[in-house]
């Protein structure tokens, strides 16, 4: 059966006409993708149908369809090839919306397919009809309604182009049901039109070779790295690396940056921002060469705008020309893909024999251990309430050897804490949602996670509350046999709510905790998995060994001490260098210009 | 703990009062937009103005280009420098974009745009406005006993002129087309 259906599928694109349903599938082929995240319904039955009948590409079928969006982040941030979802038009597509917003936000390449009604009954209010287009367009890169067959194979190829060139994202196509059905001529990969959407690679060299001079004179450089250089692929990792050997400058990372360096680096400061380390944030409020590579300078990162790096000549890559000079002037703008760039930088640094004032550089670090000497991750520890941070360590301890390991989280205090505690020695091993801070992100990419990698052992940090959010997916782990565990920092509260309403909100506590929560063991049970809980310190290492024993998805819920805050914290509308310390009294830390920032 | 004292107003030094430009010059600019003329591709660009809080002055659109169905679209917008550079950039990473011109700042260019002005009036006043029309070079496109209505092409401050004089001779109604513009020169 198998071997006669390669047989037909291949006399199919030879004489190049087909349904569009077979489109779809032979165009996915042609792309490469293993892998489809998908949820059936009446618009995309014909795809279904197409799906059914062959063996190459792996459905994985999820539970609700932004799980399906989640997934599929997962598996192109942990893979670096695009994911791809499939749903059914009106409630199918309005149910991805928000996880096509956290990859337009983060950068992920994603390609949606969408059913929509037939072409004849748009406009008419049919049944389950959306104009997916029209709500999809301020969250996609770009997106497509497909209204002729002999369009559609070009079209889907074209949104991989777009998806995976330049600055990722997410695109969408729509394809009306009658689209699915009708005949048409199949466009091959290589014939589709992309000329006119490439963007540049190449950085400028003057501006390279201006950036070189400022690094040799440079006194106290940083670089400031982001999730661009883990875009850029697994080459920008390695050349950052280079870099940070040949010039000894500290690096320092965004939360989407976080591996691009490793963790045990000996010029890693750490993450900065809003609950960044003290170091890093020092070091980029008192650097005078400040070095972006591929992040983009977000209000997590600068705190007041006014006080960010005041004495610093600041230097900007990126291959998306609008992220340069939005919020913070730079001197030097180089626009071009991150790997392109380190690549010729280095060239540019060895040709001139570039050396950097090493007697300076020397004096920064001396400042910079000093600063590292504060200590700022250290916090109270129990030997009766499990903190935390305390979870995260013996997490970090237990598992930091695993050479396959992968870490997705959900979002709040659990994530910044996992952000400090853990640490990431290479590119694709983090999966968080750091633009949309998407509560419900990480059960599903810890499923499309696994997908993609079936032998690595793939943790969801999460936090009680977020994990409910698209706790459905936990039948997707049973039904695929994905062993991903949720490791679940459960403080019973929305801490990081909690945690404003405590600094700027006169500890009036508006409903931040998390009431009638479920008995999580019970409902692993419920759901074919394994249920751990553990609520003792001294009990703690052996449940972690227990879980990570268990060949199959596990839910551990871990008690932790309800009333933790997350430090260092720079309070909204200050700047890096007022900082919070976990030991300092938060009395007023927030005034009425922070309150009204988020 | 501070009291929250929100009557101040907002912040101004956070990154969510980017456009609160105070100090900084407001300009105007005219862009000129290549785009494919495909469906959707206008809801696009006034989505980009209307979701990023930028203005929109005057904005034209027609396909230039039938062959490879390229429309031309002419905005006219305000801003601070720093948002116009951001305006511009936006634009020229949205795919179905080509190409971006800053026609205020590419050397000289010519605007013009088209408005038909209907004015009702007796004696006088009749008299008096077909006389100013013919000052503004306007051309009388329809005409009843009581009645003009005037085409007039030029500057968006030629048109406001010539409206502001029609407006006591018994203007009842103005269409604009919104601004046209071109490079000067080759
Ligand atoms: C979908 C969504 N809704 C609301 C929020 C606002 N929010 C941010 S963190 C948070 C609390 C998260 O609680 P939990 O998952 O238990 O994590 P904790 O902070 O307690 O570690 C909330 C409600 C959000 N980020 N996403
Ligand atoms: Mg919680």
């Amino acid at each position: 059966m198998g071997f006669f259906y390669a047989q037909y599928g291949v006399s199919k694109t030879m004489s190049k006409t087909m349904t569009g349903a077979q489109m779809v599938i032979q165009a996915l082929k042609d792309q490469g993708v293993d892998t489809v995240f998908g949820y059936p319904g009446g618009a995309v039955l014909p795809i279904y149908d197409e799906i059914h009948q062959q063996s190459d590409i792996n459905h994985i079928l999820v539970r609700h369809e932004q799980g399906a969006t989640h997934a599929a982040e997962g598996y192109a941030r942990s893979t670096g090839k695009p994911g791809v979802v499939l749903v059914t038009s009106g409630p199918g597509a309005t149910n991805a919306v928000t996880g096509m917003t956290d990859a337009l936000m983060d950068s992920i390449p994603m390609i949606v397919l969408t059913g929509q009604v037939p072409t004849f009954m748009i406009g008419s209010d049919a049944f389950q009809e959306a104009d997916t287009v029209g709500i999809t367009r301020p969250c996609t890169k770009h997106n497509w309604l497909v209204r002729e067959t002999n369009k559609l194979s070009e079209t889907i190829h074209q949104a991989f182009h777009i998806a995976t060139s330049g600055r990722p994202g997410p695109v969408l196509v729509d394809i009306p049901k009658d689209v699915q059905f009708a005949t048409g001529i199949y466009t091959p990969k290589e014939k589709a039109r992309i000329k006119h959407y490439q963007p540049q690679v190449k950085g400028d060299l003057s501006a390279i070779t201006e950036l070189v001079e400022l690094m040799e004179k440079a006194e106290r450089p940083v670089f400031y790295t982001g999730g661009g250089v883990i875009n850029s692929g697994k080459k920008a990792s390695k050349l950052l690396r280079d870099l940070t050997k040949a010039t000894d400058f500290p690096v320092t990372s965004t939360l989407m940056g976080l591996g691009c360096y490793p963790a045990s680096g000996k010029n890693w400061l750490g993450m900065l921002g809003m609950h960044g380390t003290y170091e890093a944030n020092l070091a980029m409020h008192g650097c005078d060469l400040l070095i972006n590579i591929g992040a983009r300078f977000d209000d997590r990162i600068t705190g007041v705008l006014e006080k960010f790096s005041p004495n610093s000549k600041k230097a900007h890559i990126d291959i998306d020309a609008s992220s340069i000079n939005k919020v913070i002037h730079v001197d030097v703008p180089i626009l071009g893909d991150i790997a392109h760039v380190l690549e010729d930088l280095l060239k540019v640094w060895k040709s001139r024999g570039s050396k950097t004032n090493s007697a300076a550089i020397k004096k920064w670090w001396t400042q910079l251990d000093e600063w590292r000497a504060r200590k700022c991750l250290s916090y109270k520890n129990s030997d009766t309430i499990i903190k935390p941070q305390y979870a995260l360590e013996r997490l970090e301890a237990l598992t930091k050897d695993h050479p396959n390991r992968f870490i997705t989280t959900e979002v709040g205090q659990h994530q910044m804490w996992a952000a400090q505690y853990l640490g990431f020695e290479d590119p694709n091993r983090w999966m968080t949602s750091g633009g949309l801070g998407t509560m419900g992100y990480g059960v599903p990419a810890s499923v499309g996670v696994q997908v993609a990698h079936p032998d690595g052992l793939v943790i969801n940090v999460a936090g009680d509350a977020s994990w409910l959010m698209n706790m459905q997916e936990m039948g997707t782990c049973t039904q695929y046999n994905l062993p991903a565990k949720q490791f679940i920092l459960n403080n019973e509260r929305l801490g990081m709510v909690r945690q404003w309403q405590q600094l700027l909100h006169g500890e009036r506590y508006s409903c931040s905790w998390s009431d009638s929560l479920p008995d999580f063991v019970k409902l692993a049970e419920a759901f074919g998995a394994k249920g751990i809980q553990c609520s003792d310190p001294q009990d703690l290492d052996e449940a972690i060994m227990e879980m990570l024993n268990y060949n199959g998805p596990v839910i551990f819920d871990c008690l932790v001490e309800k009333h933790e805050n997350c430090f260092p914290m720079i309070p909204s509308g200050k700047a890096h260098n007022e900082m919070l310390m976990g030991d300092a009294s938060v009395e007023g830390a927030i005034d009425a210009e922070g309150a009204v920032m988020v | 703990m501070n009291s929250l004292n929100l009557e101040k107003g907002s912040s101004k030094k956070s990154a969510y009062n980017l456009r609160n430009t105070t100090g900084d010059t407001i300009e105007t600019h005219t862009l000129a937009v290549l785009v494919d003329n495909e469906a959707g591709v206008l809801a696009r660009v006034i989505g980009l103005f209307s979701g990023r809080g930028y203005n929109i002055e005057s904005l034209t659109v027609a396909e230039t280009n039938h062959a490879d169905n390229l429309s031309r679209i002419t905005i006219v917008t305000t801003g601070t420098p720093s948002v116009i550079v951001q305006i511009k950039a936006q634009l020229a990473r949205m795919v179905a974009v080509h190409d971006v011109h800053d026609l205020t700042v590419e050397g000289p260019s010519v605007e013009r745009e088209l408005a038909m002005i209907k004015v009702v009036s007796k004696g006088d006043n009749r008299v008096e406005a077909l006389r100013t029309s013919e000052i503004f070079r306007a051309s009388v496109v329809d005409t009843t006993l009581e009645s003009f209505v005037f085409e007039l092409t030029g500057t968006p401050e030629k048109i406001d002129a010539f409206v502001e004089l029609m407006t006591p001779l018994g203007l009842v109604d103005v269409a604009r087309t919104g601004v046209a513009a071109i490079a000067r020169g080759l």
